[in-house]
């Protein structure tokens, strides 16, 4: 497979590796020691580290400068970029000023509603949606312009990712959404996070009738339970999250002090299982705030030490 | 049509009770079917103002008038005489009303009773919901006669996002998705098909974004 960018997810993907990649929020300071120290406790565990871009809508670090640290630090990137809060000229902009960094993947997102945050009164954005964000960074790297037409001397090279959540409804349009992405040029996905496994792979196998996995590397999200609390929240007050009564009662089955390690154990599991559903082409690990756990994951599911590419 | 809905009381109160003289002024056209704008409701409230000024002790000649339309000339010409009179002018129309009239009496203060909200329908007596926002540029030929401009609150043209979730939106458990209103209607109307072709990007310059915008028919 042909090799188009310096994004090291990419060489791993296109040399028939399952990939790994996590995430990390930057601090709600102008210290970033504490994003940095999160990127170097998961670097040798991941393929590449998600930095997120004012997740849920509270204002953080932003993600360009963020992905900057970490990649001073010999770490490797995935810039998140959500089209709430810019336009299109300040979306450019920033892909250039990663491009120019030597960030070189990128997942395009809508971005939460700024309802969720801390700057409700906010305006949003939204010049472009996901979709054609997607299909903006192709068309500067491929064809080397920006949307206004004019020629970038030197294009950015990025590996381009989006979203898919096969729990958000209606369920019907789950898979003709992902072809879209597709079509607007997504190159690798990054799902919400499974707990339904059924239902994941009920979309995996609409993904495969179409032969949308062989022209789109798919990451399935894993979020680790850390508490009873935590599950009963996310299935409650998460839009578009599925947690099955099953994890419920198999976390309030263990004493408090145990939950963490059943959820972890939850994960790994799904995780083992995903690994033989046609399609998935690695896991995106998404242990908010629980980062130190991330290389425990990965070492138990199996998928450490990570591939080494040149 | 227009909707809004009436400043709290306090601030309109805050507003005028400096003046000696006010007009309350109703606009009985799309502002008066949601009961904020009318010309009854220009009654009302001035009443309610002067039974404030009664209570504060403050001296001001409250009077109440009303035409249909606050946005044309020829509505006005029955009531220039008590404009021009006027010290000040409380209007109870739209935004486009307010500056009608501060625009037409240059030296007269023109104060908004309302709070323009936005454009839209009736579905159930009593109910407003919005249903417009003019872009300038429609694409509901496209999306099965839904609006994602206004009914999405990512106004996202390559919808739903991955909050979608029971038919509502991410933001509020009694807000419609308004993607999963363009998937049914694309449904009802046979032409799910079409639900993959991508939206292009929009040109925004037709919209508030390129700036004030207004046309001119040349017969006149």
């Amino acid at each position: 497979m042909e090799i188009y960018t310096d994004s090291k997810l990419e060489k791993v993907l296109k040399n028939g590796h399952l990939a790994v990649t996590s995430e990390v929020g930057p601090p709600r300071s102008s210290d970033a020691s504490g994003v940095v120290k999160k990127g170097h406790m998961i670097k040798d565990h991941v393929d590449a580290i998600n930095v997120t871009d004012n997740q849920t809508s509270v204002c953080r670090i932003c993600s360009l400068a963020s992905c900057i640290h970490l990649k001073n630090e010999g770490l490797e990137p995935a810039l998140q970029m959500v089209v709430r809060d810019r336009n299109r000229i300040a979306l450019q902009s920033d892909i250039l000023g990663a491009a120019s960094f030597g960030i070189n993947s990128i997942l395009c997102l809508s971005g939460d509603h700024q309802s969720f945050g801390d700057h409700p009164s906010s305006q949003n954005v939204f010049d472009l949606d996901s979709m054609q964000l997607i299909q903006t960074v192709r068309y500067m790297r491929d064809e080397g312009k920006f949307l206004g037409g004019e020629k970038i001397k030197v294009p950015p090279r990025m590996f381009v990712g989006a979203a898919a959540n096969p729990f958000a409804d209606p369920f019907k349009i789950r898979v003709p959404r992902l072809a879209k992405k597709v079509a607007a040029g997504a190159e690798f996905i990054q799902t919400q996070c499974v707990y339904n496994l059924d239902k994941f792979e009920k979309w995996m196998e609409g993904v495969v009738d179409r032969g949308l996995h062989e022209q789109v590397f798919i990451l399935a999200g894993i979020t680790p339970m850390r508490s009873l609390g935590m599950a009963k929240y996310m299935a409650r007050a998460v839009p578009g999250m599925e947690v099955p009564k099953e994890i419920i009662d198999r976390l309030s089955g263990v004493p408090k002090d145990k939950q963490a390690e059943e959820g972890l154990t939850i994960a790994v599991e799904a995780m083992e299982r995903l690994k033989e559903c046609t399609g998935v082409a690695g896991f995106h690990i998404m242990a908010i705030e629980w980062e130190e756990k991330v290389p425990e994951l990965v070492e138990r599911a199996g998928l450490y030490p990570r591939p080494t590419i040149e | 049509m227009i909707v809004g809905e009436q400043k709290p009381f306090d601030e309109i109160w805050e507003m005028v009770k400096g003046h000696k003289q006010l007009t309350v002024f109703g606009c009985n056209t799309c502002v008066s079917v949601c009961h904020q704008g009318g010309n009854k409701e220009a009654e009302i409230l001035a009443s309610l103002l002067r039974m404030r000024a009664t209570q504060e002790g403050v001296d001001i000649d409250i009077r109440h008038d009303g035409i249909e339309r606050q946005c044309e000339h020829p509505f006005f010409d029955k009531v220039m005489e008590v404009l021009e009179k006027s010290e000040a002018v409380l209007s109870l129309a739209c935004g486009i009303g307010v500056q009608f009239i501060a625009e037409k009496f240059m030296n007269t203060p023109a104060y908004p009773a309302l709070n323009t909200t936005f454009l839209g329908d009736v579905p159930v007596e009593g109910v407003f919901t919005e249903k417009c926002q003019a872009c300038g540029d429609c694409v509901l030929g496209v999306t099965g006669g839904i609006c994602p401009v206004s009914r999405c609150c990512k106004r996202i043209f390559n919808g739903p996002c991955g909050g979608s979730s029971n038919g509502k939106c991410e933001i509020s458990k009694e807000l419609d998705c308004a993607w999963q209103l363009v998937v049914d209607r694309l449904e009802a109307l046979g032409k799910l098909d079409e639900y993959e072709k991508i939206a292009p990007i929009k040109d925004w310059a037709k919209d508030r974004a390129g700036g004030p915008r207004s046309f001119k028919l040349e017969d006149f």
